[in-house]
This record gives structure tokens, sequence and C-alpha cells, in this order.
């Protein structure tokens, strides 16, 4: 059996296009230092520390752990890099669990990061391979072929994807970290936005950000030496499956479904919609969401649109249960911390430390990462009740 | 030294890459075959499928893959995009499409290009045939095929995309 952890500290940099008055370790060393602050603690504090970020080409500086070990304090101490694809920020959070959840360390520093200024993410993800042809085409290229599929089984109006980025940046402009603030943003503007990967439209994508964040998860016994209040760790998993099988169900992912029941199970949550009071979920493409309420049960196959069009998933038209109250994805996406933020900002919900896009009174909520060929799954359940 | 300058905070320093890939048995044998101009695939002795390009193993079964099959450059195309963002050094000139392609007596698709085709007209189900580039250009990589065209034969059915070998629909 486990150990009981919690979150105890957060620490965010502002997402933006570029920081150009930092380095990569100056921009970690800013989230983790505010995540210590909030958490009461210093450098001293802390037992060990695992990072993560995405792969080494976005900004073409290779392993760049080798020399963040004194800017997060690490010196003297145990020091590890996760690296899951886009996942990462989620599975990184979850191995700093696990690493108090077992018993191993007291306390435990996080913390994620991307700095995709200084190189180009589309480029790092179009290598050349001899076994397919060199196509350029990103992330986007690779999922819009997936999302169409979506649209095809389910039958979805062509507008759910817009109203979900439209809802996403709204959310974001409530949220003063967001990169992207667009508190303007009409449906209309999204559909007239341009087309990049059809059927994915300019605003319908992530943007490309510079920022880290961080966190501090301590055992139980220690909780209480932080101020603020914790956000209980009530449920972790994590699932992969290869990119390439036939017959593979690419739309709603098995890897995504075996994690959220397993993650689910533990936390004791038998029906998502009704159980969270928001979810923190990785919607890079606008169709995600839709994909995402199916495949985490939020809605059955192939209904997921209906709840985004009913506002179900919206802040602003005070929905049931919203998703990516901090903007999301959509709003920020600092790839290697893109999922932590996620895990981070759920764990701010039952804080009750959301400022303008708090949901009023939310007690427990869900993290979601995912990441590579929609391979990589990482989820966890936050709560303000201990269990 | 008493001029002001701009404060530096960052330079271009670029880096680059260049792989010696080991392809290992089953992609070596795929890319040795393409450079002849045809495309082997391996058949899972579990499941059945064949898997183009083959990887050794079937990783739905989790059994090696041995058995060899040969496909046709006809495909049927399962599902698709057009490309109209600019990449820059992109050779591709946008917009462009990208389709995820099965060919006929496999059940797996790989992405190419569709060219010389309407972009508003490409379809699921859509017929499909590979153009090559010519013989004296055939190298050990899948660019050997330049892109798909499309082939004026009816479609096939949703259900029965990557499950039926097609070609002439002899099942």
């Amino acid at each position: 059996m486990a150990n009981l952890a919690a979150v105890v500290g957060i620490g965010q940099t502002k997402y933006q296009t570029r920081r150009g008055d930092v380095s990569i370790a100056g921009l970690l060393r800013e989230a983790a230092v505010k995540a210590l602050e909030d958490a009461g603690l210093g450098f001293d504090d802390i037992d060990a520390v695992i990072i993560g970020k995405a792969p080494d080409m976005f900004e073409g500086v290779v392993m760049p752990e080798i020399y963040l070990t004194d800017a997060l304090g690490a010196n003297g101490k145990p020091m590890l890099r996760v690296h899951t694809a886009g996942s990462v920020g989620g599975s990184t959070a979850l191995v700093a669990a696990s690493h108090v959840q077992s018993g191993t360390f007291k306390r435990v520093l996080t913390v994620t990061f991307e700095k995709q200024s200084e190189s180009n993410a589309m480029w790092a993800l179009s290598s050349p391979h001899p076994f397919s042809p060199h196509l350029n085409a990103g992330a986007g290229g690779y999922f819009a072929p997936i999302i169409r599929e979506y649209m095809r089984r389910s039958g979805a109006p062509y507008d759910v994807g817009i109203k979900v980025a439209t809802k996403d940046r709204l959310h974001g402009a409530r949220n003063p970290l967001a990169h992207l603030q667009l508190p303007d943003i009409t449906m209309a503007k999204v559909e007239e936005s341009p087309m990049l990967w059809d059927p994915i439209r300019f605003l319908e994508s992530c943007p490309s950000s510079d920022g880290a964040c961080a966190m501090v998860i301590a055992d139980a016994s220690l909780v209480s030496e932080s101020p603020k209040p914790p956000a209980w760790i009530r449920g972790v998993a994590m699932r992969s499956e290869p990119t390439m099988y036939a017959g593979r169900e690419e739309v709603s992912p098995q890897a995504g479904r075996d994690c959220a029941a397993d993650v689910y199970a533990q936390a004791g949550i038998t029906n998502p919609r009704k159980d969270f009071d928001c979810a923190e979920v990785y919607v890079p493409f606008s169709w995600y969401e839709p994909m995402w309420l199916e495949n985490l049960g939020f809605a059955e196959e192939g209904k997921g649109w209906k709840l985004t069009m009913e506002g179900a998933t919206s802040l602003d038209e005070n929905g049931d249960i919203p998703w990516n109250c901090s903007g999301g994805v959509l709003s920020s996406n600092p790839i290697g911390a893109s999922g932590m933020i996620r895990f981070a900002e759920a764990a701010r919900q039952v804080r009750g430390d959301a400022g303008a896009h708090q949901v009023e009174g939310a007690r427990t909520a869900l993290g979601h990462a995912y990441g590579g060929g929609a391979q990589f799954f990482a989820m966890w359940v936050v709560s303000a009740d201990k269990g | 030294m008493s001029e002001e300058r701009e404060m530096i905070t960052g330079i271009e320093v670029p880096i680059y890459l260049k792989y010696h890939f080991t392809a290992g048995e089953a992609t070596a044998r795929f890319l040795s075959q393409v450079r002849q101009g045809k495309l082997v695939g391996q058949r899972c002795p579990s499941c059945n499928n064949v898997y183009l390009p083959p990887r050794g193993s079937c990783a739905a079964c989790g059994v090696a893959t041995t058995e060899e099959v040969e496909v046709a450059d006809k495909c049927t195309v399962e599902s698709f995009t057009i490309v109209y963002i600019p990449i820059p050094g992109n050779p591709i000139q946008p917009p462009y499409v990208i389709a995820n392609l099965i060919p006929d007596g496999a059940n797996i698709s790989f992405i190419h290009l569709l060219s010389e085709c309407d972009n508003d007209t490409v379809h699921r189900g859509q017929r499909v045939q590979a153009v090559w580039k010519p013989q004296e250009e055939w190298d050990y990589a899948m660019d050997n095929i330049r892109y798909f065209k499309p082939l004026d034969e009816p479609d096939v059915p949703s259900e029965s995309i990557g499950k039926v070998p097609v070609t002439g629909w002899e099942v």
C-alpha cells in the first residue's frame, strides 16, 4: 500500500512566445523557487529533484539536465530526468509522486519545461526516416487524419473544434499566466483563421511557448509544515501502447481507457462527469476535447461533442464539468511542461487557489496528459479530501 | 568602449546531425526490396494481419513476423489531411494532401503524399496507386514512390477498409 502524498507547493512561469531574458537553467529555477515559496520551504528541505522535458531537439540542447543540478539545488541529491514525449509533464509528476508514495523520499521537487523559442519543434518532429517519405507535416499532420476519422464516426457538426478553441481561450483570458490572452475571441474569428492541417485551423492549434512548471510533493507527515491547503494525491496511473499495429484504435486508444479505469478505481471515481468538479486534460488540438471526453468516460462513445456544444465543459457557461479552466494546452504549450501544468492546475483547483479561473468549491479534479502518437498516458486524481 | 550596445540575449548556433541508420533485419529487408521497386510486408502468424512496412513483429500479438508477403502499390485511403502550413525548407509546396494509405493485401496504413488529385474531393475509401520515380533514382527509401494518384475505381466501403485485400475484389 502506497503512502499518502500531497502537492504542497506549485510554481509556474508566465508562459510566452520567448523568454530571451533567461537561460534554460534560469527558467527552471524561476518555477522551482516559486514552488518552494508556495510551499513555505527552501532547497534544503528537498530530498530529490525529478525533472522532465520533451525531446532534446526541441531546443537543440542535448541532455540539459547535466547542467541543471546546481540551478535546482540538487547538488548532493538524487536527480532524475523523465521522458515520455508530450505526456512527459504528467509522467514526471507521477515519477516524483511515486518516490514519495514509496517512502523513498519525504519531499521531492519536480520541474518540467520547454523553451520552444530556442529551436523549431515542427522541424524536430519531422525528421526523415528511410522507411517513410519525408512529408514535413509535424504533429498536426499526424493528428489531423485521426480527428477526421472521429468526425466521420461521431457525425459531429463541423464547428465543435471551433467551440473548444473559443472556450479554452476564454478560460485562458482568466489566467494571467496563460500565453495566449484572447479575451475577445469568437467562434467566427476561429473559423476565419487559416486552415493549417485540414480540419485543424490556426486558432484550433496550441501555441509554441517558453515556460516551466514546478511542484513540491510531500509525504503526509510533512504536509502540515507547508502553510497552504494540500492537494491530496488520490490516484496515479500511466499506460503505454505501441504507435502502430494492425487494428489499432487510434481515435480512442486502449491505453487511455485503461489508464483512466485504473486511476478512477484508486480514487473511487465511478461517474467521472459527476464525481469530478473539473478536469485539466491535454488538448493540443481543439477536437481532442470531445475525443478525450469519450476516451475518459465523461461521455458515451460518439457523444463527447454534445457536452462541448451544450457548454458542459465551459466555465463561462456554468458547465457542470469545466475542462481546462486554466486555458489548457490551447492557451499555453511549453511542451515538456504542458502535462505537468495540467496536473498542477488540477491541484490548484482543489487547493482553492486558482484565482479567476477557480471552479467554486472544487474538491476533486483530474489531471491528464498524453504523448507520442497518442500512445503514452499519464493521469492523476487530486482532492481536497484525504480519502 | 563608450558606445551603447544593445544587450545580446541569444545567438544562432546551428547544429547538424548525421545518422548511421541501423535498420534491423525486417526494415533492412523491406528497404532492399523497395530498392527493387517492390513493397514487401510481413504476415503475423497469430492474427494473419500483414504489416507494411514490416517491423519484424506484430505489436498487437507480441509475436515475431517472418513470412514475407508482396503487396500491391495500389492502396485505399483510410484518412487524410490537407497541409497548408508553410514549413521553412520544405521542398513540398503547400497545400498538399497527406494520406493514411492501406495497400491492397496489407492491414495497416502508412503515410504518403497524394497528388494529381483534386484536394477538395479526396475521401476515405478512395482508390489510389503509386507513381514511382524513374528506376535509376531508386534507393533504400520509401521516397522511391514520388506520390500516389487517384485510380478510376469504385470506393472501398468504410467497413471493409484494411480488412479485405481489394485489387480486383476477388474475395
